[in-house]
């Protein structure tokens, strides 16, 4: 018999029954609620007359719409407010844990579950958001929901799922100064395409993988989703039971040792089989700038537009046009000579701590370019804005001229105020480009958070190893 | 036989799922890879807390030439001429033809509900995302695979033919075209067991809650941590 991949191992663990027909019941350890994709899921429990299955398992956070500045005021939106009120009063009924928005531990859901010790290796991880795949950093496997298994998860602590297949992605050899996990992970997506990952559980490797913090683990596994893969994994070696120690949901004592013995099997075994595997040598990784309106859409900061006339496939050709023509570029253009009007450091991909410190290293001693409308800096939780306060780094954001804002997803997804008007271009940390995403009519460039502060100083894209 | 209930255990309490089973509906085609679901539903709309009501506004960027919010009157916009589902021709369509990946991007299963309220059943493509592939079967919206050159056929055939309809037979499996050709696709059995039956499946896995008891029993003895 052939080894497991981590994959099988997880699925193997959290399997309640197999019903042999493709489909199986897998249990759910840890269950992430925001305000966007629960308020219909409790409403259907309410309907049914159905009570959660296991409170302890859920954690909630409001993060999608929550204004980033004068929060002690409340929400002035109305729409919102009711979004995340029904929240509260959601929460408060059921008894699930919530972090209120002026609660030093609010902030992304995806931020707040690693940060808290709340994702944990081996567990099963899930959320009514695509960017689960984050958790998958920590050896766990994690992915996004419908609002439908939200109510699911709620009910029977269970979903009925159909196994993925393997695949492996592996980077190998180190990438060079000023490449960072944000540049490896639109590098793979470059290569494999945004459908390259669809019905895969897709597991990094290498060991431009194994040298990164989990911080870069989870940048990396959050936009597995963005490659069409519903799980990004990354096996559990010792940076990550470091990080997990002492969170203030990490298991102690007997459980803490008990919990290792059983985080250090979880990788994939040698001769495990993957049904796709792919090889990326990582000195040939420069950094990325995403130059349309999909994530696979990119290019090294070095590169120039890509030309539709030199493309042969007419469905892609087209795609590509139309990607032009709603970014206001033209073919053959270099990637250095386009200006940027705002710059967005923040998002789930990109808003941690070692996010923090290397956009503020580039910042420091420089100021935001004039012709740049608006820089703005959205920690991802009150932690980690806190941390960054005990360091300084708001000093130099705010001495810049980049704004310094409260914790949310923020201008990801523009869903609270923070948004682009049309026609305007974004150098962004997020994770999508897609048209309107940002706004309508707005235009994103996908970049790490380094790259995103120099084209900040500098109102164009630049390659950060030549400042 | 599914584990998790047979056909005869279709009881009445089970049930609350819009069935479906045989449709036949105008075909609209949407020639665009990768349509994503920011495009299917804009983030404003996620601000809604209720279900429905998500219609007018499914694939708003391209649909109106002004832009819109949940508080604007869908009616007091300008639709896009352009935009190929404002077609006279597919007013009423039932049947959305699309290209590969349709549905890619967030979890927002509102784009589900757009496409179900606006009047769709089904979409026909030869491939989607994961999560919106799963979101579908939940709302009795079916996600129909054929092959890319398959998909090119009706793509050619609808836009050649006004008042192109397709019927979809869910139990048969199959897509037939007005001129009698048959095309049959694979559906997952369990998936389509629940869709044909309109089968509610909280209420099916709650028949396992003993094996979830005991998993949780067996589960909380290797792994204490996790409880």
């Amino acid at each position: 018999m052939s080894g497991r991949t981590l994959y099988d191992k997880l699925w193997d663990a959290h399997l309640v029954r197999d019903s042999g027909d493709g489909s199986a019941l897998i249990y759910i350890d840890r269950h992430l609620l925001h305000e966007v994709t629960s308020p219909q899921a409790f409403e259907g429990l309410r309907l049914a007359e159905r009570k959660p299955w296991r409170l302890d398992a859920n954690l909630a956070v409001a993060d999608h719409n929550v204004p980033t500045t004068h929060r002690s005021d409340g929400i002035s939106d109305p729409v919102s407010r009711v979004q995340i009120e029904a929240l509260e009063s959601n929460c408060d009924q059921s008894g699930i844990t919530l972090f209120r928005m002026n609660d030093l531990r609010q902030g992304i859901v995806h931020v707040i579950g690693p940060e808290q010790g709340a994702t944990l290796p081996g567990m099963t991880v899930v959320c009514g958001d695509s960017h689960t795949s984050t958790h998958g950093a920590f050896g766990a496997l994690a992915f996004g929901i419908g609002t439908s298994e939200v109510e699911h998860v709620l009910a029977t602590q269970c979903l009925v799922q159909k196994k993925s297949k393997n695949m492996r992605v592996t980077v190998r050899g180190h990438v060079g100064p000023g490449v960072t996990a944000k540049d490896i992970v639109l590098a793979i997506i470059g290569r494999i395409g945004t459908a390259g990952g669809t019905g895969y559980a897709l597991e990094f490797a290498g060991e431009a993988i194994r040298a990164l913090s989990m911080e870069g683990r989870m940048t990396i596994c959050n936009m597995a989703i963005e490659g069409g893969a519903r799980a990004g994994l990354i096996a559990v070696d010792d940076t990550t039971i470091a990080y997990v120690g002492n969170r203030p949901f990490s298991p102690l004592g007997k459980h803490w040792d008990q919990a290792v013995d059983w985080w250090k099997t979880l990788h994939s075994d040698p001769d495990a089989a993957f049904d796709h595997e792919i090889v990326i040598e990582a000195a040939g990784i420069e950094p990325q700038v995403t130059w349309g309106t999909s994530p696979e859409m990119v290019v090294p900061v070095g590169g120039c537009v890509p030309d539709p006339a030199a493309v042969s496939d007419p469905v892609r050709r087209s795609g590509m046009e139309k990607a032009l023509a709603y970014m206001g570029l033209s073919a053959n253009m270099p990637i250095r000579e386009i200006r940027v009007d705002k710059v967005f450091i923040g998002s789930c991909t990109n808003s941690r701590i070692e996010d923090l410190r290397a956009a503020a290293a580039v910042v420091k001693g420089r100021r935001k370019a004039d012709s740049v409308m608006l820089a703005m800096v959205v920690p991802g939780s009150g932690l980690v804005k806190a941390q960054a306060e005990s360091e300084g780094l708001d000093r130099v954001f705010l001495d810049a001229g980049f704004e310094w804002r409260e914790p949310g997803c923020s201008m990801c997804l523009a869903m609270n105020a923070d948004r682009l008007e049309p026609g305007e271009r974004c150098a962004s940390t997020s994770n999508r480009n897609f048209v309107g995403r940002q706004g309508q009519g707005g235009r994103t460039h996908l970049v790490s958070p380094a790259m995103d502060a120099a084209a900040g100083v500098l109102g164009h894209f630049a390659d950060v190893r030549d400042l | 036989m599914h584990i998790f209930c047979s056909p005869n255990e279709a009881l009445p309490e089970f049930t609350d799922m819009r069935a479906f089973t045989q449709v036949t509906a105008t075909a609209a085609p949407l020639d665009r890879p990768n349509v994503d679901t920011d495009a299917i539903i804009p983030k404003q709309y996620l601000k809604s807390i209720k279900r429905t009501g998500f219609g007018p506004f499914a694939f708003d960027d391209w649909r109106y030439l002004d832009p819109g919010d949940l508080d604007v009157d869908p009616a007091s916009r300008r639709p896009n001429p352009e935009f190929v589902l404002n077609q006279p021709r597919y007013s009423g369509a039932g049947i959305l033809l699309a290209r590969e990946n349709f549905g890619c991007g967030s979890s927002r299963e509102h784009a589900v509900w757009a496409l179900d309220q606006a009047g769709f059943r089904a979409v026909i493509a030869p491939s989607y995302a994961d999560i919106f592939f799963n979101n579908s079967f939940k709302s009795g919206f079916l996600p129909v695979v054929l092959p890319a050159a398959t998909v090119d056929r009706l793509f050619d055939d609808c836009l050649a033919t006004p008042g192109y309809a397709l019927t979809i037979d869910l139990p048969a499996q199959t897509v037939r075209t007005p001129d009698g050709a048959t095309f049959a696709f694979e559906v997952d059995a369990f998936r389509k067991h629940c869709l044909v039956e309109g089968l509610d499946d909280i209420a099916l896995t709650l028949k396992q809650a003993d094996a979830i008891r005991d998993y949780e029993l067996r589960r909380r003895q290797e792994a204490p941590w996790l409880f």
